[in-house]
């Protein structure tokens, strides 16, 4: 199979690789796909007040376009809001990085991942407020 | 060095398409189904090799099924054709080459009535039976472009344009043709068109099925999915390489090819016509350059052929393939050709490397022959 | 050292020089070129001969007659002839047929082929060492049972079946045998006649010979008929029509000669490189090999890297030419059915890895694979989140994964 040079840049160094601290409740996790499938993407991201992504790591088993799919993704959402990041289309992805065809259920699972992480996120804030108010 | 004039059996492989495989033996051996580098190399060879034979015939290289030799690529035509389709009426032309005669015939087993489209003492299909044949509206109609023994050429596009507008699915066996005489597909008309390396001066082992994709066709070899599911097997990229620059080779070198052929095949011609009591098949046909078939009254093949070769000399009386066995030709009793003059008949052809003192040679050691043979008949030689 | 290196000789080999000088030989005007069947010439004649002292090459590596050896474009074609050629001439007789889930696509799309023809096939189930269990076999077999096929050498895991048993049975109950011995020509002793094999696919590429040859052995005592699948001028006595092309028949038959010279040694240096290779990925934590070890042939070593997919292990590894399973379904994204056969979960046979040694692998090679694999396993598993996980001590199997 051949893979376009963004590809195997992302492959080879990959950006961003990494963990963050889960119960941070800046931190939203999100973690798609299953070993069975061939592919398990985990995407995190910190958020600040503004509601900006600070910064985001990935860890992804998978195929070289899965690992690249998510190292882009990565670059591609810090610095965004997360409701610019949660548009980020899979199509996009595909496009940037030339997938193939039969590659480009990579690009989705990196889509879900932002989407899972953010929807983590927001279900963390949404308990902390729900305390606050409580409190 | 014998002289060689049985270049409708087999081919010598051009110098240049050798050069073009060695590679693809040894350092360059992947496997194109693999995906690390010496599988894509070896991927990227057989897809320029797809190019180059699409070129020789003016197809779309996705037309392209390599397979393991002609035979092969008329079997898949006509029984993978057959397959997918319910029993029917399959027409083949009255002088087809055993690979399309014998597949043809192994599918009355299945329900499909075969009808033998006849030819004319020319060699030539007969009009009339074709029309009155194509009303039955047949579901393919197979006719071979050239003709190994005679070299007599059918008018193909002008037969597929019927078969088409009849609804019918056309496979020519275009393996004597390509490479010695213009073949466009594309312009054709026919769906299915068989062809094979090693008489275009490729190696032996390698042959292709060009195919229009509107023919929806069973594959005969099923395993690992090669050729798009259409034709399993690892590919002979060697082989594959060398069909595509021998396809190459030929259609650079087609006009030229012609002209010379047919200037030895006219002087041919006239020498033998100077012999005297000669029958020349199809001579007023359209032929192949490069093919002279005659006969001769009160003289047997076999024992021509074999002393012509003790002079030097390699012909041979017709299909290699029949080669064995020793009844007349079927496809000059086709011809209605008397079976005393077929017994004795002579198949020339001429390949690329042949020269003016092959013809010399030839008609010398003929003449001999002849005398001799004669002689002991007890006839006079003109 | 060239770059990559070539660890998937059970993909392809390449051709042996001293079996390409040869074919060289047959194929341009200066050698001989003629139509092995020509009759009223030399050059036909020369080539016959050539073809006919292949045959014998091949014959002899088997210890078949030659008359019994029916030339092919290579082992998927013999696999198809055998099988649907059996099923044509023996139909009347019976219409089951025996066959093993892990056996080449050749012979299973084949045995499907005749399922839509009204067959019946049982497909039986490996032991988890990949090797057949033989009352399992028994058990299968029905009066109306008409063939057994089983490979004698697993191109991905390398098992070596039991030929000799299988045959006794199969003999003793008047059932015919076919197995595909593309993988184990030159790797495993074989003797037709003391296994009983009534048929037998052979291929040249994976033996240092050319691609697009092979053979099908059709035994002649007690005879053995086959229906053809390719009708022509009737060649190989009608049981395969089509012109042989002469280089390829001589190439096939020097690299069996060859292999029937050398094997031995060459086994027993291939082992010592195998084992050194599975002596240094052993110490990589959570790796598994697929397959038995000891009923194996010596150039293969199948392993999972657990954690690690597959492909991206195979991109990692873009210095040496591996496979992550059998070449012909590499392009798909399936894990191998091979391994699921064996009851590999799908992450075991996700991240598989197939390593090959042949004739030209040496030493230095082996090292430096052995050493990429440890140090890509590790990166790629700081990558993954399987591997984080079983780290943090949880248990993959009970994790509830959003399949997508």
């Amino acid at each position: 199979m051949a893979y376009s040079d963004k590809v195997l840049d992302h492959y080879e160094n990959p950006r961003n690789v990494g963990v963050l601290d889960k119960s941070d409740p800046k931190v939203g996790t999100g973690m798609v796909g299953a070993p069975a499938c061939g592919d398990v993407m985990k995407l995190q991201i910190k958020v600040n007040e503004q509601g900006i992504i600070e910064d985001a790591k990935f860890k992804t088993y998978g195929c070289g376009s899965a690992i690249a799919s998510s190292s882009l993704l990565t670059e591609w959402v810090k610095g965004k809001s997360i409701e610019e990041a949660g548009k980020i289309k899979n199509t996009q992805i595909a496009e940037e990085l030339a997938l193939p065809p039969v590659k480009i259920h990579c690009s989705v699972l990196a889509e879900d991942a932002i989407k899972a992480a953010i929807a983590d996120y927001q279900t963390k804030t949404a308990t902390k407020d729900s305390k606050a108010d409580a409190a | 060095m014998p002289v060689y004039l049985d270049h409708n059996a087999t081919t010598p492989l051009d110098a240049r398409a050798l050069e073009a495989m060695l590679p693809y033996l040894t350092e360059q051996h992947g496997n194109p189904s693999s995906v690390h580098r010496y599988g894509r190399a070896a991927r990227a060879a057989v897809d320029r090799a797809r190019e180059q034979v699409a070129e020789l015939v003016n197809a779309h290289p996705s037309q392209v099924i390599f397979t393991g030799c002609g035979t092969e690529a008329s079997n898949l035509a006509i029984k993978g054709f057959a397959a997918l389709n319910k029993p029917g009426l399959l027409a083949i032309g009255a002088t087809e080459h055993p690979s399309v005669a014998e597949p043809a015939n192994s599918l009355k087993k299945n329900g499909w009535h075969v009808s033998v489209l006849p030819v004319d003492r020319q060699g030539c299909l007969i009009e009339t039976e074709m029309e009155a044949l194509l009303k039955l509206r047949p579901e393919m109609i197979s006719v071979m472009w050239a003709n190994n023994e005679t070299g007599v050429v059918q008018d193909i596009p002008a037969l597929a344009a019927k078969v088409r507008a009849n609804g019918g699915v056309m496979h020519t066996d275009a393996v004597q043709a390509a490479g010695k005489i213009e073949v466009d597909f594309s312009a054709s008309g026919v769906q299915l068109m068989s062809l094979s390396a090693h008489k275009l001066n490729g190696p032996k082992g390698v042959g292709a099925l060009i195919a229009d994709k509107s023919v929806e066709m069973a594959p005969l070899l099923q395993g690992g999915g090669q050729e798009k599911g259409r034709r399993s097997g690892t590919e002979n990229v060697a082989g594959i390489v060398g069909f595509g620059a021998a396809a190459s080779l030929a259609k650079a070198q087609l006009a030229d090819y012609g002209a010379r052929m047919r200037s030895l095949r006219d002087r041919l011609e006239s020498e033998l016509r100077a012999l005297g009591d000669i029958e020349i098949f199809g001579a007023q046909a359209s032929r192949l350059p490069n093919t002279v078939c005659f006969g001769m009254r009160g003289v047997d093949g076999e024992t021509l052929l074999l002393n012509l070769d003790r002079e030097g000399i390699a012909i041979s009386s017709g299909s290699a393939c029949a080669s064995s066995h020793r009844e007349p030709s079927p496809v000059l009793q086709a011809m209605g050709i008397d079976p005393e003059v077929a017994q004795g008949a002579i198949r020339v052809s001429f390949g690329a490397g042949s020269t003016e003192q092959d013809v010399n040679a030839f008609i010398a050691a003929l003449t001999t022959q002849l005398r001799q043979l004669r002689r002991m008949t007890g006839r006079a030689v003109g | 050292m060239k770059k990559p290196i070539y660890l998937d000789y059970s993909a392809t080999t390449p051709v042996d020089p001293r079996v390409a000088d040869k074919m060289c030989q047959y194929l341009t005007l200066d050698g001989e070129f003629g139509n092995p069947a020509s009759r009223s010439h030399a050059f036909g004649w020369h080539a016959e001969e050539a073809v006919e002292e292949a045959r014998a090459n091949v014959a002899a590596l088997i210890g078949a007659d030659p008359k019994e050896i029916v030339w092919t474009s290579g082992a998927t074609e013999s696999d198809n002839l055998a099988i649907k050629g059996v099923a044509g001439f023996y139909g009347k007789k019976g219409r089951h047929i025996v066959t093993c889930k892990t056996e080449h696509k050749a012979v299973l799309d084949s045995c499907r082929q005749l399922e839509r023809e009204g067959f019946e096939v049982t497909y039986l189930d490996p032991e988890p060492n990949g090797l057949l269990d033989l009352n399992k076999l028994k058990a299968a077999m029905r009066p109306d049972t008409i063939l057994v096929s089983v490979m004698h050498v697993n191109n991905e895991i390398g098992v070596i079946q039991d030929l000799a048993a299988i045959g006794k049975i199969t003999r003793e109950r008047g059932v015919l045998f076919h197995s595909d011995a593309a993988q184990s020509t030159g790797k495993v002793p074989i003797d037709v006649n003391a296994m009983n094999v009534d048929l037998m696919s052979l291929s040249a590429h994976k033996t240092y010979g050319p691609k697009g040859v092979g053979v099908l052995y059709v035994r002649r005592k007690p005879r053995v008929r086959i229906e053809a699948q390719m009708h022509g001028g009737g060649h190989e006595r009608g049981m395969r029509s089509g012109t042989l092309a002469t280089h390829q028949c001589v190439g096939m038959g020097e690299a069996y000669r060859l292999a029937k010279q050398e094997m031995a040694a060459e086994i027993e240096r291939i082992r010592g490189l195998r084992n050194r290779l599975l002596a240094s990925l052993k110490g990589i934590p959570e790796v598994y090999v697929n397959g038995d070890l000891e009923h194996r042939v010596a150039h293969n070593l199948n392993m999972s890297f657990n954690f690690v997919e597959g492909e991206s292990l195979i991109m990692a590894l873009k210095d040496i030419a591996v496979s992550s399973g059998s070449a012909c379904t590499s392009a798909s994204l399936e894990p191998s059915y091979v391994l699921r056969a064996l009851g590999r979960n799908d992450e075991l046979a996700h991240s598989s890895i197939r390593f090959t040694i042949g004739r030209f692998t040496t030493q230095e090679e082996i090292d430096y694979a052995a050493g990429l694999v440890k140090e890509k396993v590790v990166k790629l598993r700081e990558l993954s989140p399987l591997w984080e996980m079983h780290q943090e001590g949880i248990d993959l199997s009970k994790v509830q994964w959003a399949a997508h």
